[in-house]
């Protein structure tokens, strides 16, 4: 019968039957799998679209209200190219080693995987760090976020893209964990890794998005 | 050619489940099973239809009669927004959420959706969200600045009242649930079809359940921002809607209606499924043009996301912007026309039969056909500056979801109850509620095109006696008294038949597709074996085609069951948890405590989520 799948990946049959198994995916007859993806993959492409728009809605709201500030003080008087320069740097780096517990996971290594996520969520903290400075700072300057439009727009945007970093540090973090307790199915592994992989790569991209067009473009003029 | 009685033949499957449910109440609070979160959405969905209904019923009785004072000020206005709102968000969405709960994985042979546990938390986001919405009626008063919330009418100087607040933060809870659980459907209909099931053999139903998913998923996100950003104009003092600070007004209306406009066709395209299922089996054929009606589908969702200026003509966008929402407003109505000659098509020359779910869904041509073709004078820009803000435009939305979406609604439920509960309705109460409901709303709805012609505006609570307006509205209020008298006849209906019904069986309409396949009501695991399918109608094709029946495998099957979970409830109270702490964050010190706990009590309850044994 064509509903036997001849699956020729473990983590691939748990997946395409569409439910968490825990320790316990030992049963003959799935759902067949059409799209080719696992359903938590495919899940996970589905929600990135859905964030697509909620950042879009962020970015499109700075930009709808770019230059419309009554009051001090403006990009050009809070923005501090060099500092994030660097804080940009380690989340792109943040990005390589994630690629790596990806692929580490991949060729069946957790204690590696778990390395790379703990040294990919400490990036991200350090990224997270570098924002609340940077916003201590401004405040420092002046901008509140009832001071202007910029205020207003700069803090919630920004705030919302550290906001998903730092849900993706408690995800990775809780992801190494568990796999150092090796409380999770082995044979899911690799794809729980590599959807983890898939968000923090998105935020990544997201913020690439907010540092060209929110403070370089600024940095030109 | 088989007869269905090969099915009884099937051997149970071998279960495989981790843990069973004692309690009957324990069962209901942590089920993960699709079809029960159907039936808790359904029970959801008919209570707040009743609600949302009574509060029509209140303000209709306070504008029977010119210069009258029983409902005044905000409280009229109050139970104008909570009407709507509450029709929209916590009626229809809930319905057709129940439809597609229940009956998308049985459509395409799945035993549940992709994840089921997930499920269950759009459920419990979607139950604290209406509830927390509603208690403002406790703890405050109802909002009152309109189902649309314009911003900055909406903003702390114009709406001091909490109210907002309560709607702001409901909302978010029902935008979570359905983002969250478009994601969850989209996965399942894409990946858990039967073998053989390939998309063109999907049912239109299941087909129309994917395009709003797909657009639950992507125009909720617009207006969670929207909402987002009013929180924060409101708790922390941002300035984005504050004029006086250079905000603008179209900041709202943008993001509302990138968001609205989908939101009609997630509305309206679950209608339009289950009229398309209804027809051919009472119509004795084929859906006539059964691809075109799906990719006029598909198109519409795509085209949807373009057309959102058309509700924004008389807020000054500008000629060129005005000129292209004022197109693609037109163009939408090409494959909406394609829907209704397809239909039409269907039933050419046919030997239809009249059962009650034939009724409801043949009045769903012309009354949505009404409400279509007023939308289209909306879509002419210089037109609707004359109709904006009139009577006319509710008429034209209440053709459109009371004669489309909630007329096909009720189709569904008399098609699909005996499936649910094993029983059929009754036939005699049927007919006497959809008279009653048809007359109802046309008495209601139709003056109102006049209203709006003669120049009545929308959303005001009394008017002079020498206005002209006087017998449309009595006509309207008195229309309003028929449609509750015909759905109180439909929820007798619904509870009498659970005990006095006629025993439905497996198939009682001789019908198409693979739900009709499953037991009345269906079991815990809904197919005692995986259906093949070889055609886009299997269960047609199994009575009346030789070589096409679905084989009835010898060997029990093995499978596994998912488990009860209490997690997903409790993800969903740590959501409620951070909102009640902001909603409290200027009235009570330290009640940002609360947030900090719903937060802490969320990670939590996701550690436990992953490593439970399902
Ligand atoms: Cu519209």
């Amino acid at each position: 019968m064509s509903a036997q799948l001849a699956a020729t990946d473990p983590h691939e049959v748990a997946d395409a039957a569409g439910h968490d198994h825990g320790d316990h995916g030992h049963h003959a007859v799935v759902e067949n799998n059409f799209m080719g993806l696992p359903n938590i993959k495919l899940a996970m492409w589905a929600f990135l679209g859905s964030e697509c728009m909620f950042f879009g809605s962020l970015i499109g709201t700075y930009f709808f209200y770019h230059g419309k500030a009554l009051a001090g003080p403006l990009p050009q008087d809070v923005f501090s190219i060099g500092i994030t320069s660097i804080s940009t740097f380690l989340l792109l780096m943040s990005s390589l080693t994630m690629a790596l517990a990806v692929d580490a996971m991949k060729q069946r290594n957790p204690a590696t995987a778990r390395n790379f996520l703990v040294i990919t969520a400490l990036l991200g903290a350090t990224f997270v760090g570098f924002q609340v400075y940077e916003f201590s700072h401004f405040v420092h300057l002046g901008l509140k976020l009832s001071t202007s439009l910029f205020g207003s727009t700069f803090y919630v945007m920004t705030g919302f893209h550290g906001g998903h970093v730092t849900v993706g540090v408690i995800w990775l973090s809780m992801l190494a964990l568990l796999i150092h307790k090796g409380k999770l199915n082995p044979a899911k592994l690799p794809i729980n890794v590599e959807v983890a992989g898939l968000y923090w790569h998105f935020v990544d991209i997201v913020w690439i998005v907010i540092f060209t067009f929110v403070y370089l473009l600024e940095f030109i003029q | 050619m088989a007869a269905l009685s090969v099915f009884d033949k099937a051997l149970e499957p071998v279960y495989h489940q981790e843990r069973e449910v004692k309690y009957g109440l324990v069962d209901w609070l942590t089920t993960v099973d699709h079809k029960k979160i159907g039936v808790l959405y359904g029970v959801a969905g008919l209570f707040y239809l009743l609600v949302g209904g009574l509060e029509a019923l209140l303000f209709r009785i306070q504008i029977a009669k010119p210069d009258q004072n029983i409902f005044v000020g905000d409280t009229f206005n109050g139970l104008v927004t909570m009407h709507a709102t509450t029709m929209v968000f916590m009626a229809v969405m809930p319905l057709i959420a129940a439809f597609s709960n229940y009956f998308v994985p049985l459509m395409i042979g799945a035993r549940d959706v992709a994840f089921p546990r997930m499920n269950a938390f759009s459920w419990w986001t979607f139950c604290f969200g209406s509830i927390l919405l509603n208690s403002s009626l406790i703890f405050a008063e109802f909002p009152a600045a309109g189902w649309t919330g314009y911003a900055p009418l909406t903003t702390k100087a114009m709406s001091p009242s909490a109210g907002i607040d309560f709607w702001w933060a409901g909302l978010t809870m029902l935008a979570i649930s359905s983002m969250v659980a478009g994601v969850n459907f989209v996965v399942t209909i894409l990946n858990m079809r039967a073998p053989g099931m390939t998309l063109m053999r999907v049912p239109v139903l299941v087909w129309m359940m994917m395009v709003i998913q797909f657009l639950l998923a992507f125009s909720f996100p617009p207006v969670a921002v929207g909402l987002i950003l009013l929180s924060f104009d409101r708790t922390f003092g941002t300035v984005f809607y504050e004029y006086t600070m250079g905000g603008d007004p179209h900041l709202w209306q943008h993001l509302f209606w990138v968001f609205g406009h989908p939101e009609v066709y997630v509305l309206i395209l679950p209608s339009m499924g289950i009229v398309s299922e209804i027809l051919p089996v009472f119509a004795r054929r084929p859906l006539f043009g059964q691809h075109a009606v799906i990719f006029s589908g598909i198109f519409i969702g795509f085209v949807g996301f373009g057309v959102w200026g058309h509700h924004m003509f008389t807020a000054g966008m500008g000629p060129i912007a005005d000129a292209v929402f004022a197109s693609t407003t037109a163009i939408i109505a090409i494959p909406t026309g394609v829907k209704i000659f397809n239909w039409l098509g269907t039933l050419w020359g046919a030997k239809m039969t009249y059962p009650t779910p034939m009724i409801f869904a043949l009045s769903f041509i012309p009354l949505f056909t009404i409400g279509g073709l007023s939308g289209i004078m909306h879509a002419n820009a210089p037109l609707d500056l004359q109709q904006h803000d009139s009577y006319f435009v509710v008429a034209h939305f209440h053709y459109v979801l009371v004669g489309g979406a909630l007329m096909g609604l009720f189709a569904g439920f008399y098609f699909y109850m005996p499936k649910v509960t094993g029983k059929l309705m009754n036939e005699a109460l049927g007919k006497v509620h959809f008279w009653l409901f048809a007359i109802g709303l046309n008495l209601t709805f139709w003056p109102m095109h006049d209203l709006g012609n003669r120049g009545m505006p929308r959303r005001i609570y009394t008017y002079p006696a020498d206005a002209g307006w006087n017998f449309d509205n009595l006509l309207a209020t008195s229309g309003v008294f028929l449609m509750a008298a015909g759905t109180l006849v439909f929820v007798y209906n619904i509870l009498t038949s659970l005990k006095n019904g006629k025993a439905a069986g497996r198939d009682p309409w001789d019908a198409c597709t693979l739900e009709w396949l499953a037991d009345s009501p269906p079991k815990a695991h809904n197919f005692d074996f995986t259906p093949i399918v070889f055609s886009e109608r299997p269960l047609w094709d199994h009575k009346h085609t030789a070589d096409m029946a679905i084989p009835v495998p010898a060997a029990a099957e093995e499978i596994h069951m998912p488990s009860y979970s209490w997690k997903p409830m409790w993800v969903s109270g740590g959501i409620v948890l951070i909102l009640v702490g902001l909603l409290l964050l200027h009235t009570i010190p330290f009640s940002w405590l609360i947030s900090v706990a719903g937060g802490l009590s969320i990670i939590g309850s996701l550690y436990a989520w992953v490593t439970e044994p399902v």
